[in-house]
């Protein structure tokens, strides 16, 4: 069975058809990627399956489960997590504080007992730090523990907004542009990662990607779309020969797009 | 620079770090309590006055500093928490059921109110309660029966087990029993923001869409905060009242609200210690004011007394003064000086530069 | 008939609150957050008319003073743009709520030292002249309230929809980083935008003072026109004025079958039913942040 089933999926903001008609499914395990070019609907996608947006039509399930009437902060408890493009961290927190808050849906202690800081509270928060301790040791963030993020070089930001994904635990990981604006080696890091994810943490990896070298490296199925429509589905050479993806991308076959 | 080795993660998870700093505030906390012994009554008086302040600070300081859902009708919960504590210790309740029932009910009252308000962005919020705000005074007026109306209601003393806690009979025992209920409320709040609710919001004053992607119910959230919030700020208000003695609706006036605002951001918002500085300034400033104007008017004889409105001029200028030049406020200055004299002499000029964030709007871009 | 009365009445008085409010908006737009000053223009603007035409100050004639108080409020509102509110450009909204509930409490302390507490009263031509028909008392001042808010209000829209500096900020009200990108000087537009609230608010300060006394603290009707501004959905020029009518309106109506409570709370009860079945407003423009 799938893991993520998106059917007929489609949302219009006014006249925009941001996407209009998407279908496809991601096995467990797997590492799928979704390309196209710039507005194409690829972070639309990613809005609509946390929840962020409301579809106009189509359905979402996980896990054999319809997600498509939930709220967005229910998302994360089912196990998806996400990153975003334009990196959305907590700017006046350091990077410890930004992966602890991660692992708010594993907490169980309620504000009173917080407040009090009861015996039980003081444990759960040495579980989560361990937690976050194998993160930071995963993605080599050790030097930047105590770090506020509104300081740091945009490369590790985007690296904590990994880190704060995987904190959550997720059974699957969708990864917005994860290595745009990456130097060649970071985003060379990006892919062991990633590779690391699926191998190690046994991660489901959705992922949205102009670097065709990264998605060819790291991902077993490629879905391209256009202007909010699907073009072709297979692994990254056979979409990237596909006639249709090749005129979406004005002409210009494979390679970086943007 | 203090360097600390850590051989577990509980050096981290702990109010402080190391054993100094939990020693400046046993220290500190000590001479508060000796304090009665030291000054007299006028400054003993002033001192209550001001962890009044510092009490109704925090709890502004929840929502402003801590969850970025910025109050202007604060006074509102003050007068809530002044009234009800009032009322039900006028119809024989004890203080120590009175107090926390005050505390409650303008906790709910805040929580229910910000239900619908958190849908609103920013600055929706705030305007809301300025009209809440206009809205309780107006129904402090109406309820004559229980808030006594436009003629006033009377704060009865305070007495536990045949103690009395008269704030001008008894006066160190009246300062104790603040002292007592500021340090307890710092307790709590200090441990809510090293826990997830206090962390879940941090998410949600720094990024509404990542707190939703990492779980967090933002409206619960808000709400929650908010309440709190207005819990904290409702007991202030019951002890203001006893502070104060015998009050009515005006001592719950707009500019309340606005020198509250003016404790948090001058004080250094996001930072508890934030709310005690910005009340030692605020109650501390028309001391300054006064003293100042005696000098002056005994070496020049100028008279500056008699020109009204002097001392909210003056916190206007320094506001205006310090959100431009210190946003991060007297403990974010604070915390720079300090700095600097850890790494001595290895600051560089540019090391605490502002960054600029000119794309930050809301608007859609 | 008293009914009638009441609402001409109502409407002169929300032409005010609707022109206070205009002067929100204009500031909404362009530095997106809301100057609670504005109400303390008002009133400055109000008394640098007072103080340069009334026979016992200045001495000048009605229609000179009041151009010299627009002119000095302009000038006023574009340098707090200029010295102060720039400064504080990206920073969150609220620092700027923060700034100028400060800078409303200077202008009260400027006011209240050069003409004191004790209300004053602005010499005017038409002061008590009334018109009577049908059983009804309308007074002149109420007709020249509602002729002038008609009068600047068409004239601000044609300023926005047709001349070119207009076009320019209306682009810059929109997008600024994009205006910023395409040329637009944003920064200066900025400034004239302050300067123009300025000048606004002194308008509204006038007419306020042509109806009775002013003194320092008149300047809390900002509160009431920044309801208005609300219920018209803080980025409208037409629903700010409208926001104004209705309060205008409403308040003394509730005031004559209510308990006078009750009619204070108004404007705001009506402000807080908007937002909370329209969040945005009447005339919502609110868009979600894109991520
Ligand atoms: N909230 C919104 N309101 C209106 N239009 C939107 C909204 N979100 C996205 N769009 C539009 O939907 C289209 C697709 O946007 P999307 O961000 O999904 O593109 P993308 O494929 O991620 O592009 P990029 O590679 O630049 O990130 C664009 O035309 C965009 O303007
Ligand atoms: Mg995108």
């Amino acid at each position: 069975m799938s893991l993520l089933q998106v059917k007929d999926l489609a949302i219009h903001f006014g006249g925009v058809k941001a996407v209009d008609g998407v279908s496809f499914a991601v096995e467990p395990g797997e590492v799928f990627a979704i390309i196209g070019p710039n507005g194409a609907g690829k972070s639309t996608i990613f809005n609509l399956i946390s929840r962020i947006y409301e579809p106009t039509r189509g359905t979402i399930h996980f896990d054999g489960k319809d997600i498509t009437g939930l709220k967005a902060h229910d998302i994360a408890r089912l196990g998806i997590a996400r990153t975003f493009q334009n990196i959305e961290l907590f700017d006046h927190s350091t990077v410890l504080a930004n992966l602890l808050m991660g692992r708010h849906t594993h907490s169980t202690t309620n504000f009173v007992q917080n407040m009090l800081f009861m015996p039980k509270v003081r444990q759960a928060e040495r579980a989560h730090r361990k937690r976050v301790e194998e993160v930071i040791a995963f993605l080599e963030l050790e030097a930047y523990r105590k770090k506020m993020i509104a300081g740091l070089p945009y490369g590790v930001r985007k690296v904590v907004e990994i880190g704060r994904a995987l904190a959550i635990g997720p059974k699957l990981i969708l990864l917005d542009e994860p290595a745009s604006g990456l130097s060649v080696e970071e985003s060379q890091d990006v892919a062991f990662w990633i590779e690391d994810m699926r191998r190690d943490m046994g991660l489901t990896v959705l992922m949205v990607e102009h670097d065709m070298s990264l998605v060819t490296q790291v991902s077993d199925r490629v879905l391209a779309v256009a202007n909010g429509r699907p073009l072709a589905m297979g692994t990254a050479h056979e979409v990237q020969a596909d006639p249709q993806v090749q005129a979406a991308y004005l002409g210009t076959p494979g390679e970086e797009a943007a | 620079m203090r360097v600390v080795f850590k051989k577990s993660y509980d050096p981290d998870i702990d109010l402080h770090e190391h054993g100094w700093s939990r020693g400046k505030i046993v220290v500190l906390l000590g001479i508060m309590i000796l304090l009665p012994f030291f000054v007299g009554e006028y400054y003993l008086a002033e001192a209550a006055n001001t962890l009044i302040w510092a009490l109704a600070g925090m709890g502004l300081m929840i929502a402003v500093g801590h969850t970025g859902q910025v109050s202007l009708g604060h006074a509102a919960f003050l007068a809530i928490g002044a009234y009800t504590d009032a009322a039900l210790m006028n119809v024989g309740m004890p203080f120590w059921v009175a107090l926390p029932a005050a505390g409650i009910v303008a906790g709910v009252f805040g929580a229910v109110i910000a239900i619908p308000a958190v849908r609103m962005s920013g600055i929706y919020l705030a305007i809301a309660t300025l009209a809440v705000f206009v809205i309780v005074e107006e129904l402090v007026i109406l309820l004559e029966p229980i808030t006594g109306g436009v003629g006033g209601i009377m704060a009865p003393t305070i007495t536990f087990f045949g103690i009395s806690f008269d704030r001008y009979g008894e006066l160190e025992n009246f300062y104790w029993l603040t002292l007592g209920i500021v340090a307890l409320v710092t307790w709590g709040y200090a441990n809510l923001m090293r826990s997830p609710t206090g962390r879940s919001f941090l998410a949600v004053r720094d990024s509404e869409v990542s707190a939703r992607a990492l779980g967090i119910n933002v409206t619960r959230t808000k709400s929650l905060a908010f309440g709190l919030s207005s819990g904290v700020t409702g007991l202030a208000g019951a002890l203001m009242g006893h502070y104060i003695g015998f009050f009515n609706y005006e001592l719950f006036s707009i500019f309340i609200s606005i020198n509250l605002l003016l404790v948090v951001t001058i004080g250094g918002l996001g930072f508890i210690q934030g709310a005690f500085l910005g009340a030692i300034l605020i109650t501390g400033m028309p001391q300054v004011i006064a003293i100042l104007r005696d000098n002056l008017n005994a070496s020049t004889g100028i008279d500056i007394g008699s020109i009204p409105g002097l001392d909210t001029m003056l916190f206007s200028v320094i506001l205006i003064l310090f959100i431009i030049f210190e946003p991060t406020g007297l403990y974010g200055r604070w915390l720079k000086i300090r700095t600097w004299f850890e790494i001595f002499p290895l600051a560089r000029r540019d090391m605490f530069r502002r960054q600029k964030s000119y794309l930050k709007t809301e608007r859609m871009k | 008939m008293e009914l009638l009365q009441l609402v001409i009445g109502g409407l002169a008085n929300g032409c005010i609150y609707g022109l206070v409010a205009l002067g929100f908006v204009l500031i909404y737009k362009a530095s997106e957050g809301v100057n609670f000053a504005q109400g303390d223009m008002m009133m400055l603007g109000a008394f640098i008319a007072l103080g340069l035409g009334n026979s016992e100050q200045a001495g000048l004639p009605f229609g000179l003073a009041v151009i010299i108080a627009i002119v000095l409020m302009f000038g006023i509102g574009w340098g707090v743009e200029r010295v102060v509110v720039r400064r504080i450009f990206g920073q969150p909204q609220f620092a700027l709520v923060i700034l100028t509930i400060a800078l409303g409490f200077v202008f009260r302390f400027v006011a209240g030292s050069i003409w004191g507490y004790t209300p004053l009263v602005l010499e005017t031509p038409f002061a008590g002249m009334n018109l009577r028909g049908g059983g009804i008392v309308i007074s002149v001042s109420d007709l020249v309230t509602i002729a002038v808010t008609v009068v600047l209000t068409l004239a601000l829209w044609a300023f926005f929809a047709f001349t070119k500096i207009g076009l320019a900020a209306q682009a810059a009200s929109q997008n600024q980083m994009a205006a910023y990108i395409v040329g637009v000087p944003v920064m200066r537009i900025n400034s004239l935008i302050w300067g123009l609230s300025g000048a606004v608010a002194t308008v509204a300060g006038v007419l306020y003072a042509t109806r009775g006394a002013i003194d320092p603290n008149i300047g809390l009707l900002g509160l009431k026109a920044f309801a208005a501004a609300v219920i018209g959905g803080l980025g409208s020029l037409p629903g700010a004025l409208l926001g104004g009518l209705i309060i205008g309106v409403v308040e003394p109506v509730a005031g004559r079958y209510a308990p006078g409570e009750l009619a204070k709370m108004s404007p705001y009860i009506i402000m807080l039913l908007v937002l909370v079945t329209r969040p945005g407003g009447l005339f919502a423009q609110i868009q979600m942040k894109k991520v």
